[in-house]
């Protein structure tokens, strides 16, 4: 975890960035509860490739889902150096396989560049827009949508 | 919040509970089934209903319940017959009861023609009453209600204010009866009658008995305030003051003893009899601490008038019985300084006397508001402090915030996990199982096990508290759709936790109003089906197996199958040559979409069908089945856990996991035989067991683990029994032992999953799934039809 990048006294929000098949995501830094180490999880019947089962988080039964395989970019074989970020997401709490967390970015509202055209469906579903940042492209995630998938499977 | 909220919501809160005792009364006077104290019962709570409302100045609410009170205090005090007329009027005019509560409540109206026609229907009853009903409802109806805002102001502090209200209202209604009493042959008493402060402990009341012997003849009471001490020394609880009565009466000692019957034990009573001369009795009035006034008003009005003032008095005070102490003195200031400040308890009584004292002659009517307008003040500290002992006598129980018990649980849900974690590891570094650590840790199981018994059976409660609102709904519907109903209840005491029954309320409604609506047929059908012009609706709850079963049955027409089918195969549900079993047919009615209802009634059409029902009683981890028989009508069977926080589970392996199986499910386990395992079609295994055969289910693969089974004689195969009755045998690795497990919802942060009824922890920390047995037998025995109703919605 390192310090925040910008020190813009516009309104900023933080984000907490994480990788992926080495590409840089990242989510509202609050709505990320916690982040911690991979621990096998129990899978669940009939479910997508996506969903790696549930794990046991302090007494709560935690779903796990694999981003990477949510975003279509890999599948990953969970291992040690693995991480999940817990986070909430309206009255749920869900658990996201990333392959690991670099950053904590502080950005403004008008450093988000909407996302272009040529990104794939599946991608635009999730990908709520684009930051720049010290070269870099960040993709910034948007759980509501991520996540819908599984309040409408429910419903 | 606002202390004048709190208050009013615990009121709502009582009114709940009144209100059920009121309508179990009221059901069984309407069954011929009511006693005294039934009767008795329905008129206090009325009463308190009506007191509170006072209270509150909700003046509809009053207004009602004041002549549904009339109306059963002619009833208890045998005016009235209670024909099954009345009885039925009765039960009307309380759901209209029941609406005016929840408009106060819910800051509503009630329906004005309906809540007019029950009031009229009620005072219909009462008619012939014409003096008492002036004085006491209709038009005069402050008039009547006057003397009773003296206790119900007193209820600020909570609790006693019904009793002392009854009782003020007792002594306006029933003295008439004892001035009525004959004059001759009457011969004269005197009792002596000091309460100890047991007696209050009781709570039991000295008013009642006063009262109670005012009905046996006329009466003088005296008040012998002697040992009260200064009222910064009174002591809430102790008793201080007895009474001297005078009674004429032609009843015998016996009689006036009987009177005394609950309290005997716990005052001091004599009781002489002074011979037949009711002029001896006159100067008995004179040497008490009463003042001028009062003893005037006791010389020139009738008996029955001093006893209304001591009962209003007593009303306040009979645990803080400040008043008499400083009477002579203020009883002489009052007048002079009539807007005295309420600091002085005692002063302000004496007002109340002696506005009370002077209009003595006139009669009940005038004398029995007069206290009122001073008395309030006076009577609210006092009350709160004659509050102290009766409350400490029935706190037998305590309301506690569910969150807190929720709180309990999970804590206690926590220690069990742990306890097995512990209990894993010593198994594992080898210890002995003789050895003080391992025998320790099995009194710590014991242990655990107990404190989550006790944990779980605090919020375990009855069903009744479901069950109650049934009759109420039963009648609606049955008024709306012009059928008779008997609504019959059975198990109403079996227990169910807490959670269970919250979620109980509105599948068991929807299929009451479905029972009546759709199951019963009106009047003239049943007549030409030979049947009672009245439908027969049961409702029982009982446990069965570790499990709450809740069935509904009704004497109806039953499920028209070929309607149905119809509908199914109109609505693309089923095939057109799908071939079902009757019972797969019944169960077509829990597929989303689907309604029976030609038109949509008033009463089926809420938006809500089977399927609602049938998934909410699955997503409390329940089944619902279903049985008919045309012609003679339907029942529903529910059948649901007892707590939706622990099982005794089957922890087994299958498909390399870990899962649970409900112990309550598994009838036995056994190592199948490869020539018991037989294979109908492509690979539909089923096994022999003692001669009958049952689908072998590989979990493995019906949980979509594994694409193939595994060799049935390399497994264990453990014969579950489904709710629905159907038995299978699950094929499963190897089987781990027997373990209680907390439940953990897969749902608060996922979703259901077919065959999984729910998650839990076991003792490595790892998250194990419990199987939905049912689940997994139904989806097996009945693939093809099942089919349909599988499908989620987004999949």
């Amino acid at each position: 975890m390192t310090t925040p990048l910008t020190t813009s006294t516009s309104p900023s929000r933080e984000l907490i960035a994480f990788r992926i098949a080495d590409q840089e995501f990242c989510v509202d830094i609050m709505q990320v509860r916690e982040i911690r180490g991979w621990t096998t999880a129990t899978p669940l019947p009939r479910t997508p490739a996506y969903m790696k089962g549930v794990i046991n988080l302090r007494g709560a039964v935690l779903p796990i889902v694999d981003l990477g395989a949510r975003l279509g970019l890999t599948t990953a074989e969970p291992s040690a150096r693995h991480v999940i970020m817990v986070v909430n997401q309206g009255h749920r709490t869900l658990g996201l396989l990333v392959e690991a967390v670099s950053d904590i970015i502080n950005v403004t509202e008008d450093m988000v560049q909407p996302t272009p055209d040529v990104a794939c469906d599946q991608v635009k579903t999730f990908v709520k827009g684009l930051f720049a940042i010290d070269g870099r492209m960040v993709s910034l995630i948007s759980l509501d949508r991520v996540l819908p998938e599984i309040e409408a499977e429910a419903a | 919040m606002d202390p004048f909220e709190s208050i009013k919501q615990t009121f709502f809160q009582e009114c709940d509970e009144l209100l059920t005792d009121a309508e179990q009364g009221l059901l069984a006077m309407e069954l011929g089934e009511a006693d005294d104290e039934t009767i008795n019962a329905v008129f206090r709570a009325v009463h308190s209903v009506k007191g509170g409302a006072g209270a509150f100045g909700l003046e509809d609410l009053i207004r009602f319940a004041h002549v549904f009170e009339t109306v059963m205090d002619e009833i208890r005090s045998g005016k009235m017959e209670l024909t099954d007329e009345v009885a039925k009027t009765l039960l009307r005019a309380f759901d209209v009861l029941a609406d005016h509560v929840a408009a106060a409540r819910d800051g509503g109206k009630v329906e004005e023609g309906r809540s007019q026609g029950a009031y009229s229907e009620l005072r219909g009853l009462i008619g012939g009453e014409d003096e008492e009903d002036d004085a006491m409802g209709g038009g005069d109806e402050d008039f009547g209600f006057v003397p009773l805002t003296l206790s119900i102001e007193g209820d600020e502090a909570p609790g006693g204010f019904i009793d002392l209200d009854a009782q003020n209202a007792e002594a306006g209604v029933e003295l008439p009866v004892a001035d009525a009493a004959p004059e001759e042959a009457l011969s004269s008493w005197t009792i002596e009658f000091s309460p100890k402060s047991e007696m209050y402990a009781k709570a039991n009341e000295a008013g009642l008995v006063l009262r109670e012997l005012a009905r046996l003849g006329e009466t003088r009471v005296t008040l012998i305030d002697e040992a009260l001490p200064p009222l910064d020394q009174l002591a809430a609880e102790q008793a201080y003051v007895s009474w001297r009565i005078q009674l004429f009466t032609d009843s015998d000692e016996a009689s006036i003893r009987e009177v005394f019957e609950f309290v005997e034990d716990d005052c001091n009573l004599t009781i002489t009899c002074d011979g037949a001369d009711p002029a001896a009795a006159a100067p008995a009035a004179a040497d008490d601490g009463l003042s001028e006034d009062d003893r005037a008003a006791a010389a020139s009005a009738s008996a029955d008038l001093d006893i209304t003032a001591l009962l209003a008095r007593v009303g306040g005070g009979d645990a803080a019985p400040a008043e008499p102490e400083a009477l002579p003195e203020i009883v002489a200031e009052a007048p002079v300084e009539p807007a005295a400040p309420a600091e002085d308890v005692a002063a302000l009584i004496a007002r109340a006397q002696s506005v009370e004292a002077p209009p003595a002659p006139p009669a009940l009517k005038a004398a029995a508001p007069a206290p009122a307008p001073a008395a309030p003040p006076a009577t609210a500290p006092a009350a709160a402090a004659a509050n102290a002992a009766p409350a400490a006598a029935a706190s037998v129980t305590i309301r506690v915030d569910l969150d807190r018990v929720d709180r309990l649980i999970n804590a206690v849900g926590e220690l069990v996990i742990q306890q097995a974690m512990l209990s894993q590891r010593v198994l594992e570094s080898g210890l002995a199982r003789s050895s003080n650590v391992a025998l320790g840790l099995e009194d710590l199981e014991l242990l655990t096990r107990e404190i989550q018994d006790s944990v779980m059976a605090i919020r375990a409660q009855p069903v009744k508290s479901v069950f109650q609102r049934m009759p109420r709904l039963a009648r609606e519907v049955a008024d709306m759709t012009g059928k008779r109903v008997k609504l019959v209840m059975e198990g109403e005491g079996t227990e169910v936790d807490k959670t269970v029954i919250e979620r109980l309320a509105d599948p068991i409604t929807h299929m009451l109003r479905n029972a009546i609506d759709h199951g019963l047929e009106d009047p003239e059908g049943r007549a030409a089906a030979g049947k009672p012009a009245e439908g027969l609706v049961r409702l029982r709850a009982l446990h069965r197996g570790g499990r709450i079963v809740i069935e509904l049955q009704d004497d109806g027409r039953g499920i028209n199958r070929p309607r149905v089918r119809g509908i199914a195969v109109a609505k693309g549900l089923i095939t057109e040559d799908q071939v079902l079993s009757d019972e797969e047919i019944d169960n077509l009615i829990f597929l989303p979409g689907f309604s029976t209802a030609e038109v949509i009634s008033d009463i089926s059409g809420r938006g809500v069908g089977m399927d609602v029902v049938r998934r909410s009683i699955q997503g409390l981890g329940g089944r619902i089945s279903i049985s008919s028989e045309p012609g003679k009508g339907s029942k529903f069977t529910m059948s649901l856990p007892l707590t939706l926080a622990v099982l005794d589970g089957m922890v087994v392996t299958a498909a390399e996991q870990t899962l649970v199986a409900p112990l309550s499910a598994i009838v036995e386990s056994l190592t199948p035989r490869t020539e018991d395992v037989h294979y109908i079609g492509g690979k539909d295994a089923v096994i022999r067991i003692r001669d009958i055969f049952v689908p072998l289910i590989d979990v493995g693969v019906a949980l979509g683990f594994r694409e193939t089974a595994i060799d049935p004689a390399s497994g264990v195969a453990v014969l579950v029994e489904s709710e629905g009755g159907g038995k299978a045998a699950l094929l499963v690795e190897a089987i781990q032992g027997q373990r209680q497990v907390v439940i953990k919802s897969l749902e608060a942060n996922y979703q259901q999953i077919d065959g999984v009824a729910a998650a839990t922890i076991l003792g490595d920390g790892r998250v194990a799934l419990i199987l939905d047995v049912d689940a997994l037998v139904t989806t097996q025995r009945r693939k093809p039809a099942a089919r349909p109703s599988e499908k989620r919605m987004a999949s």
